[in-house]
């Protein structure tokens, strides 16, 4: 434990480098999934091209994928675009598919009565489609935020600092509290990522948060049941 | 007025949903449209709105054919009550009453004001109106269902079985409902169900269809009542044809109603039912 204490601050940067590269490739990934994820809904020919390509993608090794890219997009490999750029094309495999999942989802009476009243199909799809599939994409998200903080790590090998640091020097050093560390602290860092997605997600969805589900109903019919309901 | 001119609909798959239908439903009156499940009733009514377009024949709204309006625009004019209320579930009461108003660009805070005034006109406490839909009991999400259709005030409302799926006290009372606010708000109401004591009850014109949407009768409850067009419409209000083909028997005590077998109904007082 001494090295921990030893070595806070570099904990502290290292923590931080890794928040700051796994933020982009996230919200860029949940970004590009959208349209995506809307065309592999809506089309059943780009849904099959698509969700094959994305389950592709998701099978190269992230260490190939690292190695691949800088050639083809022409940056350097140290360059911090090459890991977006990779960990974004892992968010958007993940993501596309639970946003066609998600637009699946919605209640097909509830669409058609945002019909019926008279949204048009633009409007329709981001006032009702579109917020009424928030819960699974969401999920889905969550699992892209995940994945993207593990991921974060791999870039040591190609020498991208990160938390990753820690597993590699503490290997070589055969520091074992230090790989400890490496690993407690990816997981804190992707807890307190998946947290904030959470509660981003209350404070936008605020009609499926726990409180406000059939809390009415429950009060109107349960109570003189539960007060002894059969003096009734 | 609402036409139908030689409607058909026949959907890609093939199925022939409705088959020359020809209807005329007059202003401010109620047309029910009754039949048992897949006559086509849903679909006729949805051609009023243009969600789907016949294939044959053409709708006209006070003489003019609907498949020459803007779909949209035509929709945001007519009111639309489904079964379950069709609420829109991530938006609070008063926003899924104004949801049309606002569509059609009137302010929010308007609108909301407005949705709430049509709270009270459909029987809705307004400390109900920051809930969402999941939060209330189905016969207040089919209230708020009534008040979103009449909310851009149309000329018309369509209702599909709204009271499909609430209990048979909460039904009655949502019937009553419909009866008060038609005799106020004089709407053109075309609804729809597959149960014949509410078509008898609120409909001005009923009309019996069988499968393809083929009109079996279509007449004044009344006219129904007294004088079965086919086999197939006394069959269809036959269920009940019991009860309603009541004679009277004089007592010693009094004058008791008994059904066509000859088992007592009820009683028969001056007067009639108190209002
Ligand atoms: N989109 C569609 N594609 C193919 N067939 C359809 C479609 N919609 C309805 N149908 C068919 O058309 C017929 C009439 O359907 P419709 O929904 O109008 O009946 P309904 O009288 O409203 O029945 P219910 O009382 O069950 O609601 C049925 O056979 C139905 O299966
Ligand atoms: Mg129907």
């Amino acid at each position: 434990m001494n090295w921990v204490w030893n070595n806070l601050d570099l904990i502290g940067e290292l923590t931080l480098e890794h928040i700051r590269l796994s933020i982009p490739p996230i919200l860029l990934g949940f970004l590009i999934s959208i349209p995506l994820g809307f065309l592999a809904y809506r089309f059943k020919l780009t849904r099959g091209l698509l969700l094959t390509v994305a389950g592709l993608l998701y099978t190269i090794p992230s260490l190939a994928l690292f190695v691949i890219l800088p050639p083809i997009i022409g940056v350097s490999y140290l360059s911090e675009v090459n890991i977006t750029i990779a960990l974004t094309i892992y968010a958007v495999a993940i993501m596309a598919r639970s946003v066609a999942d998600a637009l699946g989802s919605v209640d097909p009476a509830v669409r058609q009565s945002a019909t019926a009243v008279g949204f048009s199909s633009w409007r329709r799809f981001w006032q009702v489609e579109f917020p009424l599939a928030g819960p699974v994409i969401l999920a889905g998200l969550r699992v892209a935020s995940v994945s993207t903080v593990s991921l974060v790590t791999v870039g040591i090998f190609i020498g991208i600092e990160s938390l990753g640091y820690l597993f590699t020097n503490g290997l070589q050093r055969r520091i074992f509290a230090e790989v400890l560390t490496g690993v407690v602290m990816t997981v804190i860092v992707a807890l307190l990522i998946d947290a904030i997605l959470v509660l981003i997600g209350r404070l936008l969805m605020p009609w499926t948060n726990p409180g406000t589900r059939r809390s009415a109903n429950r009060t109107a019919t349960q109570l003189p049941l539960a007060q002894g309901g059969g003096a009734r | 007025m609402i036409e139908f001119r030689s409607v058909s609909k026949q959907f890609p798959d093939g199925t022939l949903a409705v088959d020359d239908f020809s209807l005329v439903m007059p202003s401010r009156k109620t047309t029910v449209l009754v039949g048992s499940s897949g006559s086509g009733k849903t679909t006729i009514l949805r051609m009023i709105n243009r969600m789907v377009d016949p294939t044959g024949g053409a709708v006209l709204i006070d003489d003019e054919d609907i498949s020459g309006l803007e779909p949209v625009a035509l929709r945001r004019r007519i009111g639309y009550v489904m079964q379950n209320g069709g609420l829109l579930p991530h938006f609070k009461v008063v926003d899924n009453i104004a949801t049309v108003p606002v569509l059609t660009g009137v302010p929010r805070g308007a609108a909301r004001e407005q949705a709430l005034t049509l709270m009270d006109t459909v029987g809705l406490d307004r400390s109900l109106a920051d809930r969402y839909p999941s939060q209330l009991s189905g016969g207040q999400q089919q209230r708020v269902g009534v008040a979103r259709g009449l909310a851009a005030n149309p000329n018309i409302l369509l209702m599909d079985e709204p009271f499909g799926a609430v209990d048979p006290i909460v039904r009655a009372e949502l019937q009553q409902e419909t009866i008060r606010l038609q005799r106020e708000l004089d709407k053109t109401v075309v609804f729809v169900t597959h149960d014949i004591d509410e078509a008898f009850l609120l409909g001005d014109q009923v009309v019996i269809l069988e499968k393809g949407g083929r009109i079996a009768q279509v007449g004044s409850p009344t006219e129904i009542l007294a004088d079965p067009a086919s086999e197939f419409v006394a069959d269809f209000i036959g269920a009940d044809r019991g009860k309603r083909a009541l004679s009277i028997r004089r007592t010693e005590r009094g004058a008791i109603l008994v059904d066509s077998e000859g088992r007592a109904a009820g009683v028969l007082v001056d007067g009639g039912p108190t209002a």
